[in-house]
């Protein structure tokens, strides 16, 4: 059992601002202690999560990798997510390294078929698509849940550089919602992008059925 | 927590600045050294995936003249142990890094980089 990341440092108020670990949360944790052995085995440099929030999923792989043993880099939209990111990392010892801005902008150059662990916990929420637009805008708690139409306006754009981004044997972890059409993100990644994919654990949390999907490259073989 | 490891990932990515855009120059900072784990299979790792030259220069902006201007053939402890206090000890908390070509002004406060940029400037 590898212990949640400790968040005692966040109050109340935080939570205001940024999104506090729930169920979709969880389930990202919990598929990644199922794949832990397989992620040790990688020997990543490069851990990266969009959108990381409190910083919760970041310290968990951190943990499950050890502190030393990789890169964590962080990036969120919004600046008290950063902060909060920041403070979880310090907390859980675990150097999680945020950087403020919109997904991946100023690291996919460097980043460019680099990253091992790719994490996006995204607004998947179904929503007006003025109103996902706005909430990334305004850089607030918003932008953590509200996702336009068929909630993957935000998704979206990320699906289209996860090729970019992924190292030889890197892998890519996304929480979905039924909602977002699951089998359809995995047909497109696969025809469009040659990304193979598998769902590594389903549930239905309350009014939510949600979906951990991991993609790689075609040529590796996933270890069960 | 802006370390030399994150510098060495970030460029200006405003709209049509592609040139000259890497790596940023550090403006104005306050440094804090923070020690950390030495792990020397990470940095083994590492080095083939770091921008050397642009390491070495931020490195000497920061005061640091401990690493050699070409990576090293041979590989030792000693070595190991200054690359590992560069890439990952040295922490800027505040000041900015500003885009050699465009001039953009990215601001570092609280040891987070804003590398936010507003509407009209995105590609």
């Amino acid at each position: 059992m590898i212990p949640t990341p400790d968040l005692s440092h966040l109050t109340k108020d935080d939570f205001e601002h940024v999104y506090e670990p729930a169920e979709d949360t969880f389930i990202l944790l919990d598929a990644l202690e199922q794949d832990a052995e397989e992620l040790r085995n990688l020997k990543p440099s490069f851990c990266l999560e969009i959108g990381s929030g409190s910083g919760c999923v970041s310290a968990f792989i951190g943990t499950i990798l050890g502190s030393s043993a990789s890169m964590f880099l962080c990036t969120d939209i919004n600046p008290l997510a950063c902060r909060a990111t920041l403070k979880t990392g310090t907390r859980n010892k675990i150097p999680l390294e945020p950087v403020q801005c919109s997904l991946t902008a100023p690291l996919l150059p460097r980043l460019s078929h680099s990253v091992d662990v790719l994490l996006f916990n995204p607004p998947y929420v179904p929503t007006f698509r003025e109103e996902a637009e706005d909430a990334q805008g305004h850089r607030g708690i918003q932008g953590a849940w509200a996702g336009g139409a068929a909630g993957m306006e935000v998704t979206q754009h990320l699906l289209d550089i996860v090729q970019e981004l992924l190292s030889e044997t890197g892998r890519f972890y996304l929480v979905a919602v039924k909602q977002n059409d699951v089998p359809a993100i995995r047909r497109k990644m696969l025809e469009v992008y040659n990304l193979p994919s598998e769902i590594v654990i389903q549930r239905q949390a309350g009014r939510e059925h949600l979906f951990v999907v991991k993609f790689f490259r075609q040529h590796i073989t996933i270890m069960k | 927590m802006v370390r030399l490891i994150t510098h060495n990932l970030l460029a200006c990515h405003v709209k049509g600045c592609t040139r000259n855009n890497f790596p940023l120059l550090f403006e104005n900072v306050q440094i804090e050294i923070q020690e950390s784990d030495f792990n020397p299979d990470f940095l083994r790792n590492f080095m083939p995936k770091l921008e050397w030259k642009a390491l070495v220069d931020a490195a000497r902006q920061l005061g640091d003249t401990s690493l050699p201007l070409e990576q090293p053939e041979m590989v030792d402890e000693e070595f190991l142990k200054a690359l590992h206090h560069v890439l990952l000890e040295i922490h800027v908390m505040e000041g900015a890094m500003v885009c050699q070509n465009c001039k953009h002004v990215y601001p570092i406060s609280n040891g987070i980089p804003n590398m936010l940029l507003a509407e009209h400037e995105i590609g």
